[in-house]
């Protein structure tokens, strides 16, 4: 039996509107994932220490707080410090197209989703580009 | 097995792969259990049950608080369920445990009960024996809500604890059989509310309603608890382990342990035999005979019989 893909949604830094990243949860869950949802005001070694903990395949960041370009480098950059650069990190809200640009060729943030993403498009990104790791690896 | 080595040593990502292998079941999931087997049988298994809303996942969160300040490493199998329409889940009882991030000596995980209907899912066991080898002095496994029956904890953990809440049925709710009659320590919690002492009343009411004969000689005790504020928590970890020194001072914990082990292996032998006995039946066979009772020609209990004998005189 394939395994469901495990998904981490959080959301980093101080802004308060989970709900968009409640949707997001509800409809990964639609789509047969684990959704482990941590809630909000999520410090990056906290997002990091729970996605190693729950050995997501992807973590969905929902930031609204114009912090993007602080707070999502630091959580990538962790990531690849304590050996988890094989997870798939996603991101939403508002967040300029120039800023997304730099996120995704510099930062590792693979899919960036703005608002009016449809979630079937969400979706589809995650079960593309998860690497399904031998759990050996 | 390397991952195994490893997450002895200490390293929580092999910890977590581990734990992901052995939830998969798959034949690389025995070569772990089988390489981790000989380290486990030294954590003390807490089981925390109870209704959704009665602040479960609080109340672990505040006793592994307690544990880690006095020393003791804790690890945490938080379990929620999985949707029988989709097979995705919701996971969030990490959502009030956040004061226990950023702590090396402490691990939380959270698993989906993936279509199990007693409370945990079928790895919760394997998942339990993983975090056990790995070290952890306390284990402590929190049930998705649970309702009358979900009672499958009973049969993984040490100690149960089972949380109430003031306010949730009659003095009848309290002697039906079933999820009250697994606790090794009742919590009431949210004890600043209105109508404690009438949860009180029922459950001791409920435990000298018996035969004055408890189960293993211990008399379950009630602690009142508000897990937001911390109130009562010391109480109610010295009673679990209270509970816990009294299985070991009274060789109950040698018998629990191996009557957990033999429904494991007859559990593992079942399923092994029927996976089989379906190999061996040849799909012409096997859709005759389904069709036969979809027809109602022929009953379960014949097309069993008839599946088995093809079967053993095949082999």
């Amino acid at each position: 039996m394939e395994r469901p893909i495990r998904v981490l949604v959080a959301k980093p830094g101080l802004d308060g509107h989970d709900r968009g990243a409640k949707v997001i949860a509800r409809a990964l869950r639609d789509a047969g994932m684990e959704v482990i949802y941590t809630g909000l005001q999520q410090t990056p070694q906290m997002i990091v220490e729970a996605a190693l903990q729950e050995d997501v395949d992807c973590i969905g960041l929902s930031i609204l707080s114009g912090a993007h370009m602080t707070l999502l480098p630091k959580i990538t950059t962790m990531l690849r410090e304590n050996d988890g650069a094989d997870i798939l990190v996603v991101a939403g809200g508002i967040i300029s197209d120039e800023d997304a640009l730099t996120l995704r060729n510099e930062h590792g943030i693979a899919g960036i989703f703005g608002p009016g993403s449809s979630t079937h498009a969400i979706i589809d990104f995650i079960r593309e580009h998860v690497q399904r790791s031998s759990v050996e690896g | 097995m390397e991952l195994v080595a490893k997450a002895r040593a200490g390293n929580r990502r092999a910890l977590a792969r581990l734990i992901t292998l052995v939830e998969a079941g798959d034949a690389q999931a025995q070569t772990a259990l089988a390489a981790l087997y000989p380290y486990t049988g030294h954590a003390h298994i807490v089981g925390v049950t109870g209704a959704p809303g009665t602040g479960k996942s609080t109340l672990v969160t505040q006793l592994a608080l307690h544990w880690r300040s006095l020393g003791r490493t804790v690890a945490v199998l938080a379990v929620d369920p999985t949707s029988p329409f989709s097979g995705g889940a919701i996971l969030g009882d990490r959502i009030r445990m956040q004061s226990l991030g950023g702590d090396s000596g402490c691990y939380i995980r959270s698993m989906a009960s993936r279509g199990s209907l007693g409370g945990l899912s079928r790895a919760t066991g394997d998942a339990v024996k993983v975090l056990d080898a790995a070290g952890f002095d306390i284990v402590i496994v929190e049930t998705v809500g649970a309702g009358q029956a979900e009672v499958e904890i009973a049969r993984e953990a040490h100690s149960v604890v089972v949380v109430e809440v003031p306010g949730m049925g009659d003095d009848i709710q309290a002697i039906k059989a079933g999820i009250l009659e697994i606790a090794d320590v009742f919590v009431v919690n949210k004890a600043d509310r209105e109508g404690v002492e009438r949860t009180v009343r029922q459950l001791q009411m409920m435990l000298h309603l018996g035969s004055g004969e408890h189960r293993d000689g211990w008399e379950p005790p009630i602690v009142q608890t508000v897990s937001n504020t911390g109130k009562n928590i010391a109480e109610a970890a010295a009673a679990v382990e209270r509970h816990f020194e009294h299985l070991k001072n009274n060789n109950l914990l040698e018998l629990r342990e191996r009557e957990r082990i033999e429904r494991e292996w007859k559990m593992i032998m079942r399923e092994s035999l029927l996976r089989q006995l379906l190999q061996r039946l040849e799909p012409q066979q096997y859709e005759q005979l389904l069709n036969q009772m979809a027809e109602r020609q022929l009953d379960p209990y014949a097309a069993a019989k008839q599946a088995i004998e093809t079967v053993l005189e095949l082999s």
